[in-house]
């Protein structure tokens, strides 16, 4: 029988052992895995749902902006000729040949609609040249097929449009990705900055995160005031106020939107009224919606509550005696509050600005309906892509730039403020 | 503690007879702060230079309101102020020169302890060595000398005291508010820490006008002690004198133990006044404050000048009988809870000595008191 002294001294020698001799660790995980286990088993469903409904749609709508099998699947033969072969001139018989089998299979398959639309990401004018080859494309009985083809239609004797067919023949690639970083193969397959009237990504990348930053800017002037107002109130007003706060949230987006339309456009109460009082003349109203002007407007009203609650919830914190310990101390109303007071709110600052930002750099309904074209965002070029031009790959892969830069934003966040330092409520 | 003004040259040691503090004056101010209710009811009140004066009283009593208004974080709704003589009701807080420690420190979380106490230094413009020079000083006079490149929570609750009243000295103030500085303190500490802000006192000769709802704290710590109840002072007085003399009902029960008899007066005589019991018994006592032969009063008598006596004592102006209800050691006495005159709650505390009577719970006993330590006070229903 061990004594006192005798499992103390064990302890000194090796790892500590439970009364029978198991080691602690193993002891303490067995104690613990049932409690794991039936943690697990209540968070599973949610697991579950996130996985099915997020996780993996998201994978695989990411997984597009580099896959697409469009042209290999049904173009076979000339894929893997293409595949095979470095196109540095337009090829010879035997690229045709397989040309010409491939599509009659695919016009007999009804798929060289598609295979056109893929060419024509990158080539216009791709769709109708497919369409109008595969609809001529029984006249070609046998060889010499590229004769004849060309016979057909001569824009199948350009090397670009062998370039670019070389480059979709492999399932994955990197071409919406260039395109939407305003990039695209010239003739030789070099990667060159895309003609000046065809770089749109990037100008638009710009716009949205300027638009969105200032959205943040003037959140946090508006919300600043409002929340310290809040959090400094008695509480019977400060609930009113929070309603008031919070009445936004309550409302459908798109009435608040198409209010912020009744109100603002030309022809609406605003410039009404402005031109009424004689403030502005009838010709001379002010151009506030369908513009960037739209755009931020009806976006900061929206984002504000974003804004106010995570500052309310770090200056409700705050004690009032800081303030008027820094007054004691000889510090006037202004050095208190930027000495004192702003450097506590930081916390709120960053988690407001941060989540003002961010939702704001992915924000589609409100630019779509107020923003005009100056006014559109990234959003609503991804949208357009996913809904009009049926481009999922170029869709994705935006959004998957997107993504990589708000999360690049957050971790640069991460290491000037610190993101432990945040409070979201 | 070795605590130097280092405005004076070393070795001046003399407490507050060097007049550095500043004197305060309240006249007829009243507060109000929903326009219906008064917290203060005109306040007079002189603080002179060089005193620690304590404000003392229940929650709710508006000692702190006082101490707001003094410091210029809540306006008077009436009545004026002076600091020095001078008005100071129109003066913004950051231009009055007060020092202040708060109930919770107010060390700012975002600074480091020296930067805490630069603070002030650094508000007033003044060279970056001098604020070098003066926070390391303050560092030495509260004994924390390595602590200042730590931030406050990284501090014990009695280090944040300490640098909390060096900051409200580092400036060199001549006037200090202290609001319940060691309400956060655990009892060793706050002692400890009362004897320390005492000498600091004592050291600079500042004025300290000091809040609190711990009667022994004002006890020990003040030379006047300002008794709040219903934004009234109650009474102005000396530790000992409020304790020994107290001009009012609420005065005798707020500060000390104190046994409460109630009965009307039949008779006053020569400062002196009859009182009959009403629950049987009569009693000599002083007449301090009553209203007149009729009226009725309330007896206040100290537990420990309550005496058991033997059938042949008779140099007691007052005897009732009591009968034991409660017997509580405690060391060094023996507190003892008796029914006398209806009062179920009547202490009397005997000392543990050798001749200490035994007394058992049921027993009635015989008790006494002189006409001296008795008051006749204020009726007050209870």
């Amino acid at each position: 029988m061990p004594t006192a002294t005798d499992t103390v001294a064990a302890g000194d020698l090796g790892p500590l052992t439970t009364g029978d001799g198991t080691p602690l660790k193993t002891a303490l995980a067995r104690a613990t895995r049932r409690a794991r286990l039936k943690a697990l088993f209540l968070v599973a469903p949610l697991l579950l749902f996130v996985i099915v409904t997020f996780a993996v749609p998201i994978g695989q709508m990411l997984y597009l902006s580099i896959y697409n099998p469009v042209f290999s699947d049904n173009m076979p033969r000339l894929s893997s000729w293409l595949r095979a072969h470095d196109v540095t001139e337009v090829p010879g018989e035997d690229a045709f040949k397989a040309l010409v089998l491939d599509l009659t299979e695919a016009r007999a398959n009804r798929t060289h609609a598609q295979v056109g639309t893929r060419i024509n990401y990158e080539r216009s004018g791709a769709t109708s040249l497919f369409k109008s080859t595969a609809r001529k494309i029984k006249k070609i009985k046998g060889p010499p097929y590229k004769d004849q083809l060309l016979a057909l239609n001569e824009e199948w004797g350009e090397l670009h449009l062998w370039t670019v067919m070389s480059r979709a023949a492999a399932p994955h690639t990197a071409a919406f990705y260039a395109q939407a970083l305003d990039l695209s193969y010239d003739a030789e397959g070099d990667i060159v900055r895309a003609p000046e009237n065809r770089r749109i990504y990037g100008h638009l990348f710009l716009r949205t995160l300027l638009l969105s930053a200032l959205v943040a800017g003037l959140c946090l002037i508006l919300g600043y005031p409002a929340a310290h107002l809040l959090a400094s109130l008695p509480l019977k007003y400060s609930n009113l106020l929070m309603v008031l706060v919070l009445l936004p949230f309550w409302t459908s987006l798109l009435v608040r939107t198409t209010s912020w339309i009744t109100l603002l456009q030309s022809q609406g109460v605003l410039n009404d009224m402005l031109v009424s009082v004689g403030i502005l003349s009838d010709d001379g109203r002010l151009e506030l919606m369908y513009n960037q002007w739209g755009t931020v407007i009806a976006m900061t009203h929206i984002m504000l509550p974003f804004m106010i609650l995570p500052l309310y919830s770090v200056m409700k914190t705050v004690p009032k005696d800081f303030v008027r310990a820094a007054r004691s101390l000889g510090a006037g109303p202004v050095t208190a509050f930027l000495r004192v007071y702003l450097p506590q709110t930081v916390p709120g600052i960053g988690a407001g600005v941060l989540l003002v930002f961010i939702i704001s750099v992915g924000y589609y309904i409100t630019p779509a309906l107020v923003g005009g074209s100056s006014g559109q965002l990234i959003s609503n070029q991804i949208a357009f892509h996913m809904l009009q031009s049926l481009n999922w790959g170029l869709a994705a892969a935006l959004g998957a730039l997107l993504l990589g830069g708000v999360i690049l934003l957050y971790w640069l966040y991460d290491r000037l403020v610190g993101v432990d330092n945040m409070k979201l409520g | 503690m070795n605590i130097q003004r280092s405005s004076e040259p070393t070795g001046t040691d003399d407490p507050a007879t060097g007049g550095t503090g500043a004197s305060v004056r309240f006249e007829n101010v009243q507060k109000s702060y929903d326009g219906e209710t008064l917290v203060i009811k005109d306040l007079n009140l002189d603080i002179a230079r060089g005193e620690f004066l304590t404000m003392l009283g229940p929650s709710g009593s508006g000692k702190t309101t006082s101490l707001m208004m003094l410091a210029g974080f809540e306006p008077a709704t009436h009545g004026e102020i002076y600091l020095n003589d001078q008005p100071i009701n129109a003066v913004p807080p950051h231009k009055r020169g007060i020092g202040m420690v708060f109930q919770n420190y107010a060390l700012f979380p975002h600074m480091t302890v020296a930067e805490n106490l630069a603070f002030p230094l650094s508000v007033r413009n003044m060279p970056k060595a001098e604020i070098a020079a003066k926070v390391a000083r303050a560092l030495e006079m509260v004994e924390l000398p390595d602590f200042g490149s730590r931030r406050p929570a990284q501090l014990s609750g009695g280090q944040q005291q300490r640098v909390a009243v060096a900051r409200a000295l580092v400036f060199e103030p001549d006037l200090i508010l202290m609001d319940e500085p060691l309400g956060a303190l655990d009892k060793q500490l706050r002692e400890q820490m009362q004897y320390e802000i005492k000498h600091i006192h004592d050291n600079l000769g500042v004025t300290v006008v000091y809040v609190t709802h711990d009667q022994a704290e004002a006890l020990t710590m003040a030379d006047r002690i300002c008794v709040f109840d219903q934004g009234v002072v109650q009474q102005l007085s000396t530790p000992d004198e409020l304790y020994e003399k107290p001009a009012n009902s609420f005065v005798a029960q707020f500060i000390g133990e104190n046994n409460r008899l109630s009965g009307h007066i039949t008779d006053i005589q020569g400062g002196e006044c009859r009182v009959d019991l009403d629950g049987g018994g009569s009693v000599t006592a002083l007449a301090v404050n009553v209203a007149g032969t009729g009226e009725r009063a309330t007896l206040s008598i100290r537990p420990e000048r309550v005496v058991l006596v033997g059938p042949t004592d008779d140099n007691l102006a007052n005897r009732l009988t009591g009968r034991v209800e409660e017997l509580i050691y405690l060391g060094d006495h023996i507190r003892v809870r008796m029914t006398v005159a209806g009062n179920r709650g009547f202490v009397v505390k005997l000392r543990n000595d050798g001749e200490r009577p035994s007394v058992k719970v049921g027993d009635t006993v015989a008790i006494g008191w002189q006409a001296a330590d008795c008051r006749a006070l204020d009726p007050i229903d209870a």
